[in-house]
Order: C-alpha cells, then structure tokens, then sequence
C-alpha cells in the first residue's frame, strides 16, 4: 500500500514529522518497506508523438522513431516495443534523465549503429504500473500537452507499506489514519458524509440472483446523467500519481481515488452499452468475456458475474468488461458499489488467474456498510468534475450485514501479554479505534466496526490493544536455564554423530535441494516409485530424490568441471519412497571421485577404490557403536553400483535390513552424464536400518579382561576358487575356536604365477592365545591341524603347500 | 702392591691414547676376561697371607673398578661418536611437504543448527522433527489457515498432488501440530528442518531451513517470548548486548504476532550485528491462536504460550558473512571448504558456539 503524509492529512490532524511517522506506522504493525523520496528530474519526463516510425536498419525488432517532444523539436529515438507507431501519444526520457524503475541513466547511445537520442518509457519503467509490454500509451485528449512534463513536481516522499493481509481496512489512507491516531498521532478528521438527495429515478434495474453460492450480497449503484468526461483536475492528477497511480481520465480517477482513501472499490459502466438491466449471477461453464485487460475469459460455473440481458459485464469485484467500459465520450455512468464475499473473489480469481487491485481488496473484505458512502462521495465528486445529473441511489440486498459482538474479559490482557494498563486506557483506545463497548464489572460488551473483518474473538481485542499501546511495553523476562527432558533423541545423537564421522574422513558436507532432475533420479531410483511435484520450479527439479545420489553427483561433476580432481562430498538428509507424509528416510551418502596421493613425492599415487570407502563405511559405524565382528557383507546392490565391486552391509548375519551400500558408481552412468574422472566410488548409509542400541553405549561395554599369557602368531595360505569370498575363509576359521583365536588378518591375495587358473591364494595371519595358560608346541601343532581341516572342509580351499 | 700399581700405571696409559671399539674390548678383555691381569689377581686372593688379604683384596677392587669405569665411559664417548657421524650422513630436506592429508568440513547450515540446538538446550527445549511432505491440513488448516485465506498466498506451495492435499511443508510450523497431537502439555520443543516454496530468485532459494520454536504452558506469555528470543539472538550472536525491536505483525497461527527486527549497521561491506539505526528482520513469532490450540485438542483456557519461526540459512549468512542464499546450495568445492567447520567444532555449552 503506497501512501503520502500528505495524503494522510486529509484524515489526521498532527504536528509530527515523517520520521515520527515512519516509526509510528512500524510499531503499531503497518510496517514500512521502502521511503521513496521523489526524482528531482521527474520534469524530464515529457508527453510527446511519435510521428513516424522506420524499421531500424540492423535490427529486426527494433524500430527507429521521430518523436515530436514539443517546441517544434524532432528527436530521433530506437524502440524495441511493439504498439510504437505513427501518432501515438507516450512518454519521452531524454539523455540525463535516470529511469524511476532501473534508476539508470540515460545517455545518447548508438543502438546497433543507429544513435538514440532519449527512450520512449513503459509503465512499469515509470513506476506507473506493471505493464512492461510496449510502450505507455497515453489517451488523444493529451495532445495538447505535448512539450509539457508528464510529471508535476512532487513534494511528498512514497512510503510504501506492508499491509497484512488481516486488515483490509488500512488498505484505505483513512483506515492507517484511524490506527495513527488511536496511537496517539494526531486526531481523526470526522468528514461529514454528503449524502446525495436527489429525485431523479434510476431506470437501471438492479437484480441478485438468490443462488447457491451468490457471490454477491449487496449491490449499491446509481446512475449519473450527461457527464463530459475529461481529463482529471491537477489536484486529482497529482494525487494519483503521488501514490505512483496513473491518471486515466476523470471518471476512472475518481474511482480509484475513492478507493484508495477510503477502501471501497467502485466500478464505472458506459450506461449507455448496458442493455435494460443489471443482473448479478452466477456463471455457467462455458460463457465468455472480454475483460479490461483485454483478455478473453472462458468461465466456469458458479462465477459471480455482473450481466445484462446481452450477457456478462465484468467479473463482480474482480475485473470489469471492455463492451460497457467508459470512455472520453462516455455521456451516462452507471456506477456500481457492492459487497462481494472474499471467499467467492478467491475462488475466481485463482481459477481464472487474475489479480486486480479490486479483488486484492475484496479477497481481504471490504467493509460492508461503505457501499452508499462510495456512491456518495465518487458520485459528487464526478459532478463537480463531469457535471451531470445524478439519480436516487438503488441498493439491493441478499442479506442484511449484522456487527459482530463479543464479550471481553478485562483480565486477558495481561494473562496473555504480562503488562498492565488501566481499563481507562482500554477503553480509549476501543473507542479510538471504532470499537463500542459496554462495561459491565470485568466484562465488556464489544460492538465490532463493519471494516474490521480481522475481529473473530477475544484474543484478537487483545492484539489491538498490545499493538496499540505498544510493544516495548511488553517486559523481557529472562528464562530459566533448567533442562528436565535430554535436548536429543537417541536417533537424532546418531544423525550428528554420522555426520561429524563423515566429515572426519576427509569429506564436505554438501546440502542439496530435496528435489531433483527425473533423468538423474532415475538412474538411482533403484526399484523405488518416482514421486513428481505437480509444480516445479523448473523440469530438472521435477521429482522428489529417491536417492541422495542423484544431486551429489551432478554436483560433483561441476566441480570436475572446475577443475578439481580428487573430491569427497557427502550429504546427510531425506530421500523420500512416497507421496504420504513420513515415507521417507534419513540416508548419509558419499562419493569420492580421482586419486589418492595424485603428483605426490613420497605416495605411490592411485585411484580411490571400493576399499577406501568400505574403510569409511566401516569404520564409520564402528565409531558410532556397532561391532564389525558382527557385520555381514555380501556383494547384492543396486543397479546404480558397479556389479562387481560394490557391497552391501548387514550389522549383523539376521541379514534384517541393509545398513549401507557401498563400490564403485555404475560406469555406464559416469558415460551417460559425461563424466570425466579416473575413479568414482560412493556409499549409503541408511540412519533408519541401524537399530538403535537399547543401552547406553558404556553399558554395552563386556567386562574388561585381558590375557598375559603367550600369544602366538600362525600364518596359512590357502589356494581357492576365485569366487570364494576371504569372509567365507574368515568365518571357518572363527568357527574353530572362538575362545583361543584372538584375531585373522588377510595379508596377502594373489593370483596367477603358478597359482592355477581361475584360483587364488590368499594369505591369513591368525592370533592365537589363551586366556588360562601359555600353548605348548602341541597345543598349537593341534589348533594348527583343526583350522586347516576346517577351511578345507567347509570351503574347498586347500592348504599351499 | 708393585703388581697392581704396575697394571694400574701401564693401563692407564694405554686408556689415554685414542683407542676404537675394537681396542677398547681388547683392553676390557687383556683385564677381565677369563685370564686377565685383574682377573687372575682376584684368583690369587686366596693364596696371600691373612694378614695382608684384606688390604690387597680393597686395592683389587679400587683399582678394578678405576678402569671399568674408564673403559666403559671411552666405550660410550666412542658409540656416541659414531653414532653421531652416522646421522649426519642422515641429514634429510624437513621442508619438503608432509604426507598428504584431506580435511572434510561441515556444511554452515548444519553447524547453525547444532548451534541453535545447543542454546536452546540450556534453556530446556529438546528436538523435534516432522516430515518434510505434509498434508495440507498439517500444513495450513490446522494452523488457523483455511482454504481462500489469503495468507496462503504468501506461501508459494509445491503440491505433490492436482486436489492439493499433499505437499512439500512450506514452513516447520506442522510440526508443532504433529507434538501436540501426540501428547499432553506442557510442550518446549524446538524443530529445525527443511521448508519449501516456489520461490527462486537472488534471495530466495526453492528450499531453505528454518527452526520452530514452541512453548506451551499454564502461563506463559509475551513477556517469555520476548525473554526467550532475547536470550538467544544474544548466545547466537555471541554479543553481550543486542538491539532488538518486536514489531506487531499477523501469521493466522499467533495471536497476537509480532516480527522481531535486530539493529545493524554496515562497515567496510561487513554487518556488525547489534549496533547502528538499521533494522533486520529476522523471525516470526508470537502467542499461539487458540484456534489453533483447539486443533489439537489443547484447552485455550487453561494453557497457552509462544511460537516462533526462524530463518536459519538467513542467521548464518548473518553471522558468518555469506552474502549469497543460493550458494548454500550450489555444493561448490570451493565454497563449501571456504565456509564449512571442521567436524571437531562441535557447538557446545561449556566449550562456547565458536572459536
């Protein structure tokens, strides 16, 4: 909402500064968004002709314009927009002048080998309007001031409000007036309503359908006879544009001025193109019209729409129709005030996707007793103006609006906000605000001002009178440090806990965006249901992520493009198997791309392989708490990892749920998304699978017993299948003697040489020792012979000889 | 007596000369080997007179222990020699590079929420969490928003669904319904997360992170609210004054509403937080409706209490200088290791937010 603190003084008598205002408005909750001071140059802006237009020579699109600025000069001016043409009348910005919008300025400057001098402005350039296609088009009756500034000098500064959507009211100067003066600053100024006494009958019917869903409760209108409709007064122009309005002509102005004074939205009609009589309806499906914005509107059904008996004027409360539009020569005005439900200009409006200043306000609730006083002050008005005659006025009602009332408990005040103020203070402050009341020991009858639809219940007397009397009255009362439930839950200790473990291995934390590219989700999406957003910002952000994967590699990938090779990133976050709330899982997944030890001088250099990012696997959920010794790999996973160097991980043989996945990313996607890198492995961790200890860590603990006997250390090769897993090999030997066989190490896998083909040999180191005594020679000599029985029994190895 | 003084002198003459390993054994076996001069003299012990026995046996041992001693320290003067040649030959460039080593980091997003979990941790509020896909009613009705409310439109929802009734939450606001419903006041949770909206241009991101905020009780009311975002833009800020200014605003779910603004003031194209006539907004926050507390099953008359909602990416780039929402996003190597925390800072009570 755009006002002046002139403007404003049409409705409040005050001797304070604009900066006591600008505070003012911000503590009693119409907050202020911007002060725009006005341009010093806005007199540059000049009214002028096109009076011939040329292709321009290089360009296409661009036209190459004589602009009559006035004074018998000729300025010769590139336009890109489409509506220039010959005898058009529009706005001319010299070199010098800076552009309201862009706040640039011009200078003369060759556009494709054609010097311009000066531009032909748009509305929303001149921060007159939104409309940026073409060029401002101004009406002929602005012949004649060709030559002059469009512009009057302004003296007051825009400020620009942020009105909530709860107050409709102050989307009027004299609603912020009422609210600044209930505050203390400066006092309401009570303009008599004129009312207009007049015996001329209006002919034009009036009727509301009593249907399902009428829209429209009541419709105030009156007709005003043999007007001359020009251009506004001075006064009125300059009013319009000191809140960045565009003045029309007057009939147009004096119902947008009536609207922003008081909030009460009118619309004008050529009487003379209604045929018969006015009908408020609702839509059927299928009807058509052309709006003021010069669109056609295809309507459903039940839309309330104004009609005659040709069929539809306008969108009641929404937009009006091009046919029964007023024009320079319109001689007769029907002029419509009415009440129409926020709810039906909601439904249209969305529907139909339309966004007008009227149905802004009347989504929001226009104050439904203002429908006379719009009539009576917009109808006067264009007679002082247009002259005319104008008629008695007609309202028609479906229903009789009724206030709202409400019981007040005087004690809730301070219950809610922890202050006191006397009830001396409460009451002005009601009355100030339009509130009536009637006291009655702690309680008090309240009568709610037509204008304030916001009003439902106590609590909401309580915010105007906290906004009113002022926030900093509100006291600071420090909290209590006491904790008597733990600040986390055991899963989200292990969310921080993964994450900070990841990131101890040499990986960034990325966070990416919950949606993702359908193409890249789907080489990860594995057997999971993609999951679309009927509404994306874009189509590469189409789907909800089945898989972290998909953006962290894409992502990885633009850093390779910049030029980095060896990269670890990894994300924390939600993947998501449905479209019901909950169906989704924490997952923490990695990737690492390049070599290890790349160009280095004391590293033998290699490239990052499915053992890197087990060990970080591993290891990870071996920091959290779980023991390795009970982990289960085996090599099923999903399509996206490479097929034979990729594992998935069991905390424990149950095999209940996967705990993480973990190998190389499959090679054909790197080739299908053009990625250029010697290595690729990443891994899943999923947060939800690992079950979550039911003691604390410290009780999970064994006892702590250590033997000081002997320990001895046996090495075996064995000679294998190549498809025989070391696990299988490790698992036979643990079987043995799991009191007496303390650790197996790997440390040696080789094949070829004279190991015959399609087998291997794989070292193993076993740690024996006892916790009673120290082994004999027999002793071992006995657990020597079992282990090798073992493995070759259970597994097919043989013992190398 | 002339025997012993004879070896004695001949030895330690011998011992002054520049002697090797190899000569220096050969004198400590010449003396106490099996048949050395020293050696054999303690075998003689036996054969002299008892009179004479003793002080030739203490002579023995003097002058034994004199050239053990002597020997073993030439042994060790001459080990440490050697030694000592040896390593200079071992002399090595210390300044070549180190064996290489990778650090990872933590995004700032989530260091922020560790940092806010721990300050509001003291002051006794534990973690939520809710779902990231709402249902409409969750999501807006619950939450005194009903369909045609024109609040809504502030709110640029991504739907999941053409009747609308499942979306991406647009606030963490739903998951002060979800506690509620699930239990009984009192309630002091704080609930970070993911939100959403159709929004993207230079500063709004399609998805950004705020935390909710709600306490709930028998009589807590705006003064509490003001104390408790008092106290933590303070700690968050780590600052021991702050200029704050509660504004009246409108959220359908709060009754009243405000907007809290913190002072700041630009120097050298840096924001020094709690200083200056400029104001920033920063949070929403305020009692909540009982509407809304009627939602849930909560009697308005007997309990009622504060909401809030917070910006988080917002309060780190505040804090920490970022001046670009999107690139919180954008997984630029380069940014993310410029700005990330390494994983040992862990925000803590006693140890301080931040070093």
């Amino acid at each position: 909402m755009k006002i002046t603190f002139d403007w404003l003084k049409d409705h409040l008598k005050t001797n304070l500064k604009e900066k006591n205002l600008l505070d003012q408005l911000t503590n009693i909750g119409l907050e202020v968004e911007s002060v725009e001071s006005p341009s010093d140059d806005n007199g540059l802006f000049k009214i002028a002709e096109i009076t011939k237009t040329e292709k321009h020579p290089n360009a296409d699109r661009l036209k190459v314009c004589d602009v009559n600025i006035g004074g018998n000069e000729i300025k010769k001016v590139v336009c890109g927009a489409e509506n220039a043409k010959e005898g058009l009348l529009t706005i001319y910005a010299p070199p010098g002048a800076i552009i309201p919008k862009t706040k640039i300025k011009l200078v003369i400057a060759k556009i494709r080998g054609v010097t311009s001098y000066g531009m032909l402005c748009s509305e929303s350039e001149l921060n007159l309007s939104d409309a940026s296609d073409g060029i401002t088009e101004l009406p002929k009756e602005h012949k004649k001031n060709i030559g002059k500034s469009y512009f009057t000098k302004l003296k007051s500064n825009l400020i620009d409000l942020s009105i909530t959507p709860n107050r409709p009211d102050c989307l009027g100067i004299k609603g912020i007036a009422r609210d600044l003066a209930a505050s203390g600053f400066g006092k309401l100024v009570d303009l008599k309503e004129k009312k207009i006494r007049s015996k001329i009958k209006n002919p034009l019917k009036v009727k509301i359908n009593k249907e399902k869903g009428q829209g429209c409760t009541a419709f105030g209108s009156c007709l005003i006879t043999n007007v001359k409709n020009t251009e506004s007064p001075q006064w009125l122009k300059d009013k319009l544009i000191s809140v960045g309005q565009k003045p029309i002509s007057a009939i147009v102005d004096i119902t947008n001025y009536v609207m922003l004074d008081i909030n009460r939205p009118l619309h004008a009609y050529d009487a003379d193109k209604i045929e018969k009589s006015i009908i408020v309806r609702n839509s059927r499906s299928g009807e058509e019209f052309t709006a003021l914005d010069n669109k056609i509107y295809r309507l459903e059904n039940d839309m309330c729409v104004i009609s005659d008996k040709k069929g539809i004027l306008g969108l009641g409360g929404i937009i009006g129709g091009t046919r029964s539009g007023t024009e320079f020569d319109t001689k007769n005005i029907f002029l419509e005030s009415a009440f129409f439900e926020p709810k039906s200009i909601r439904n249209t409006a969305k529907k139909l996707s339309i966004d007008t200043d009227a149905k802004f306000r009347f989504e929001r609730g226009i104050d439904p007793l203002s429908i006379e006083n719009g009539l009576n002050k917009a109808a006067s008005l264009i007679k002082e103006i247009c002259g005319g005659e104008i008629s008695k006025v007609d309202i028609q009602k479906i229903k009789t609006y009724k206030n709202k009332t409400l019981t007040f408990d005087l004690n809730l005040f301070e219950k809610i906000t922890g202050f006191k103020i006397s009830t001396k203070e409460i009451l002005k402050i009601l009355e100030d605000l339009g509130i009536k009341f009637k006291k009655k020991k702690k309680y008090l009858k309240l009568t709610i001002p037509s204008w304030r639809p916001d009003i439902l219940q106590e609590v909401d007397i309580v915010e105007e009178l906290v906004r009113i009397s002022g926030y900093d009255k509100i006291k600071t009362i420090h909290p209590v440090k006491e904790r008597t439930r733990p600040t986390l839950t055991l899963s989200q200790k292990l969310f921080h806990f993964l994450q900070r473990s990841i990131a101890s291995k040499g990986y960034l934390e990325a966070i990416t965006w919950s949606f993702t590219d359908a193409n890249y989700n789907n080489f990860f999406k594995g057997t999971k249901k993609e999951i679309k957003i009927v509404n994306p910002i874009s189509s590469e952000l189409g789907v909800l992520r089945n898989s972290i994967f998909s953006n962290l590699i894409m992502y990885m990938n633009k850093n390779l493009d910049r030029g980095f090779k060896d990269l670890s990133i990894f994300e924390i976050g939600p993947i998501f198997n449905g479209f019901n709330p909950g169906e989704q899982n924490i997952v923490v997944c990695g990737l690492s791309a390049g070599k290890k030890f790349r160009l280095n001088w004391i590293e033998k250099e290699r490239n990052v392989d499915v053992f890197d990012v087990k060990r970080d696997v591993v290891q990870t959920l071996v920091e959290a708490g779980y023991s390795s010794d009970k982990f289960f790999i085996d090599n099923e996973t999903p399509n996206y990892y490479h097929p034979g160097k990729s594992g998935r991980l069991f905390l424990n043989k149950g095999k209940d749920q996967v705990a993480a996945y973990f190998g190389e990313i499959h090679p054909n996607i790197l080739k299908k998304i053009d990625m250029k890198t010697e290595s690729l492995v990443g891994f899943e961790i999923f947060l939800d699978n690992l079950n979550l200890p039911k003691k604390t860590l410290n009780d999970q603990k064994p006892q702590f017993t250590v033997s000081d006997y002997q320990k001895s250390e046996r090495d075996f090769a064995f000679i294998m299948n190549k498809d025989l897993n070391a696990q299988d090999l490790i698992n036979a030997i643990s079987s043995v003697d799991k009191s007496l066989i303390k650790n197996i190490k790997v440390f040696d896998v080789y094949e070829g040489g004279n190991i015959p083909e399609n087998q291997k040999s794989v070292a193993i180191s076993v740690t024996i020792q006892s916790s009673e005594k120290t082994l004999n020679d027999n002793d071992l000599e006995k657990i020597n012979k079992l282990i090798i029985e073992t493995v070759e029994n259970k597994t097919g190895a043989k013992i190398r000889s | 007596m002339t025997d012993l003084k004879k070896i004695k002198d001949e030895f330690l003459s011998k011992l002054r000369e520049k002697l090797d390993i190899s000569e220096l054994n050969q004198i400590k076996s010449d003396l106490f080997g099996k048949n050395g001069l020293i050696s054999t003299q303690f075998k003689k012990i036996g054969t002299i007179a008892v009179s004479e026995r003793k002080k030739f046996a203490s002579d023995l041992n003097i002058i034994k222990d004199e050239l053990q001693n002597l020997i073993s320290s030439k042994i060790n003067e001459v080990e440490s020699a050697e030694i000592n040649k040896k390593l200079e030959k071992e002399k090595i460039d210390i300044t070549l590079p180190e064996r290489s080593f990778v650090r990872g980091k933590i995004h700032p997003v989530s260091q922020t929420i560790d940092e806010i979990s721990s300050i509001f941790s003291e002051i006794g509020f534990s973690v939520e969490e809710g779902p990231d896909v709402e249902n409409e009613y969750n999501n807006f009705t619950a939450l005194n928003t009903p369909e045609n409310h024109p609040a809504r439109d502030m709110h640029d929802t991504f739907y999941l669904d053409e009747k609308k009734q499942k979306l991406l939450r647009t606030h963490t606001s739903p998951v002060q319904i979800r506690t509620m419903l699930k239990d009984q006041p009192p309630f002091k949770i704080i609930a970070p997360g993911r939100t959403y909206r159709s929004d993207s241009d230079q500063t709004h991101s399609p998805m950004f992170h705020q935390v909710e905020g709600l306490h709930i009780d028998k009589n807590i009311n705006m003064g509490h609210l003001k104390g408790c975002l008092n106290y933590f833009i303070k700690e968050f800020f780590e600052v021991d004054k702050i200029k704050m200014r509660f504004r009246p605003s409108h959220f359908p779910f709060t009754e009243p509403s405000a907007e809290v603004d913190i002072g700041y003031e630009m120097k050298d194209g840096k924001i020094i937080i709690g200083e200056g006539n400029q104001w920033l907004e920063i949070l929403g926050c305020g009692m909540v409706h009982p509407n809304v507390l009627k939602n849930v099953k909560v009697d308005p008359a007997k309990f009622q209490g504060y909401a809030f909602g917070i910006g988080i990416d917002r309060l780190a780039m505040l804090k920490y200088g970022i001046n670009d929402l999107r690139a919180f996003f954008d997984c630029d190597y380069r940014w993310l290791n410029h700005f990330g925390f390494d994983p040992l800072d862990v925000p803590t009570n006693y140890r301080g937010l931040s070093r």
